[in-house]
């Protein structure tokens, strides 16, 4: 039999160990990666001239990630990577990706999606400001780059990445001016039991509070976001808020890292025409899937943050087990033990995901407060009260329909940072349930391509 | 304040010079262009809806917030292109904005 064509999208940490697991069963799949490096973004190497060793850069998981980087560089004359190269629709059995500005066609027997995940955002009056970034840039700033966003901080949101990168921060010699955190601590204390599923990853968490409070930051919960205040020319100047008493409190600060947990990136899963499922608790859709990554369509399987969110631990298990589906539905041989093992320890992972969305959930009450004059789509400048104009006044209730009337997910970022933030404005202004009003349809090319791209020669 | 980032290690690598509006500036080598440029001046662009500057936002290539222009009309993801020796990017907007007037 012909070698089967195995395409994974994603080098990260599911990326890896699904390539790694595939190699171990006599494959060669090719690897598929946007970044000039493996490791994806929780685990990303910084350049090469950079000298700050593993423990520095990436603390408690620096075992975990040094792993991941050997592993790969192990792997590397096994499987057919391809960095730097941009997988940007999926059509007719064939993964369509452009690199060096050529655009090529790739047929597969099996797909991986390993897209990982972005920021999830909620738009606050002012965020448009220059000096306003997400979390997850922050971080990228500082890991990649040895970079503070600004000389003075202000962390905004929730979710884990709130104190871990806030204590990075802090570590790595920043002013940060506040943690500020919309989650009340109740929340916390009542996914105790769920949390529990992964008592060291708890305590981890729990030391991070502690040392951010112990280096004299101020952490305030169940906070409201108010404004981001600032100037077009300059930007950011402080960020004003409601803490958990009502009372107005202002920070000074010259930068916002912004973010409310991470949302699974699904434009390819949804290009592959996978079906989709409204979750309730986290009010979103994902890909639907079964336990081990295979979507609704046969050939198409997903792994890590990019089919839900369950942190780079668990992404290189659901990575490993998304390679053995795909080997069992090739009938080739998998240990059903390790199968079993595997499926286990996602299992807690998934409690564990559980108790994460019940302790710091998605802020959906916020986007009905949102002033009218606060920008929802940063691409395009398009304010709430646009979007509900359109909904109340135009009769779009609907999201892809209102998109196409106000525009709201039509820019640059395709629906990334306004998307599920747009939804609930739409939904409130409706007055119907949000999942309701759908979710954004995946557009190819699911990010800009440049007009030089040509197709390849045979 | 005329620098938006703040660097704190990695300082000793190799100067690279650039210029930023037609002034001569120096990033180190291994800096994305858009480190390069927020460590030398407070934003990478204007808005074309005319609501103000922009110094990116995400730093993964997902929003596309940190186009820059260079002085021959090339656009550049500045998250992720990596700086070079004689780069010339002009931060201001080269076209028209388009400001909501509503």
């Amino acid at each position: 039999m012909a070698q089967p064509r195995v395409i994974i999208v994603g080098a990260g940490p599911s990326g890896v160990r699904c390539a790694e697991t595939l190699v171990a069963a006599g494959l060669r799949p090719t690897v598929i990666d946007e970044n000039r490096r493996d490791g994806g973004q929780i685990y990303r190497r910084q350049p090469d001239n950079f000298t700050r060793p593993y423990a520095k850069l990436y603390g408690t998981e620096a075992g975990r990630a040094q792993s991941l980087h050997e592993s790969f560089d192990a792997l590397r004359d096994k499987v057919d990577y391809l960095p730097e190269t941009l997988a940007w629709n999926i059509f007719d059995n064939k993964l369509h990706v452009v690199r060096n500005e050529v655009s090529s066609a790739m047929p597969y027997d099996a797909l991986i999606i390993c897209s990982g995940a972005t920021d999830r955002l909620m738009p606050v009056k002012g965020w448009h400001y220059a000096g306003t970034y997400s979390l997850g840039a922050s971080q990228i700033a500082l890991k990649a780059q040895a970079c503070a966003i600004g000389r003075q901080i202000v962390f905004l949101g929730t979710g884990p990445l709130l104190y871990l990168v806030a204590s990075q921060y802090i570590k790595a010699g920043a002013n940060v001016a506040a943690v500020l955190d919309t989650s009340p601590l109740m929340r916390r204390v009542m996914a105790l039991p769920k949390l529990l599923a992964r008592p060291s990853v708890l305590l981890n968490g729990l030391g991070l509070v502690a040392g951010i409070k112990r280096a004299g930051v101020p952490v305030l919960t169940g906070i409201t976001p108010v404004e981001i205040k600032g100037e077009s020319e300059s930007g950011v100047q402080s960020v004003l808020i409601r803490d958990s008493r009502g009372n107005e409190r202002s920070f000074q600060c010259d930068a916002v890292a912004m973010g409310y947990h991470l949302r699974p990136e699904t434009q390819l899963a949804d290009l592959a025409r996978c079906a989709f499922r409204f979750e309730q608790e986290t009010r979103q859709w994902l890909p639907e899937v079964d336990e081990d990554g295979r979507s609704s369509v046969p050939g198409v399987y997903l792994a890590g943050d990019g089919m839900r969110v369950l942190g780079a631990d668990a992404a290189e298990i659901g990575g490993r087990l998304a390679a053995m589906a795909v080997l069992t539905d090739l009938r080739l041989k998998v240990s059903d033990e390790e199968l079993q093992g595997l499926r286990a320890e996602q299992a807690s992972m998934e409690r564990f995901r559980q108790g994460l969305a019940q302790a710091f959930p998605w802020p959906a009450e916020q986007a009905a407060q949102l002033p009218d004059e606060a920008i929802v789509c940063r691409c395009e400048a398009i304010t709430a009260g646009e979007l509900r104009h359109v909904v109340c006044g135009m009769g779009a209730q609907e999201a892809n329909r209102a998109k196409a009337f106000s525009r709201v997910g039509m820019g640059r970022c395709q629906g990334r940072y306004c998307g599920h933030a747009g939804a609930e404005v739409i939904a409130h202004a409706a007055g119907v349930p949000v999942e309701q009003v759908g979710r954004l349809r995946g557009q190819a090319p699911v990010k800009p391509l440049s007009i030089a791209v040509r197709e390849e020669q045979e | 304040m005329n620098h938006r980032f703040t660097r704190l290690a990695e300082t000793s690598r190799i100067p690279v010079r650039l210029v930023i509006d037609g002034h001569t500036v120096e990033a180190l080598v291994g800096d994305t262009l858009m480190v390069a440029l927020l460590n030398n001046v407070r934003h990478l662009r204007e808005s074309e809806f005319d609501d103000g500057k922009r110094a990116g936002f995400c730093l993964m290539g997902a929003c596309q917030d940190c186009w820059v222009w260079t002085a021959d009309g090339e656009r550049l993801r500045a998250c992720t292109t990596v700086v070079g020796e004689g780069m010339h990017i002009v931060t201001r907007q080269p076209e028209a904005t388009w400001p909501n007037l509503a």
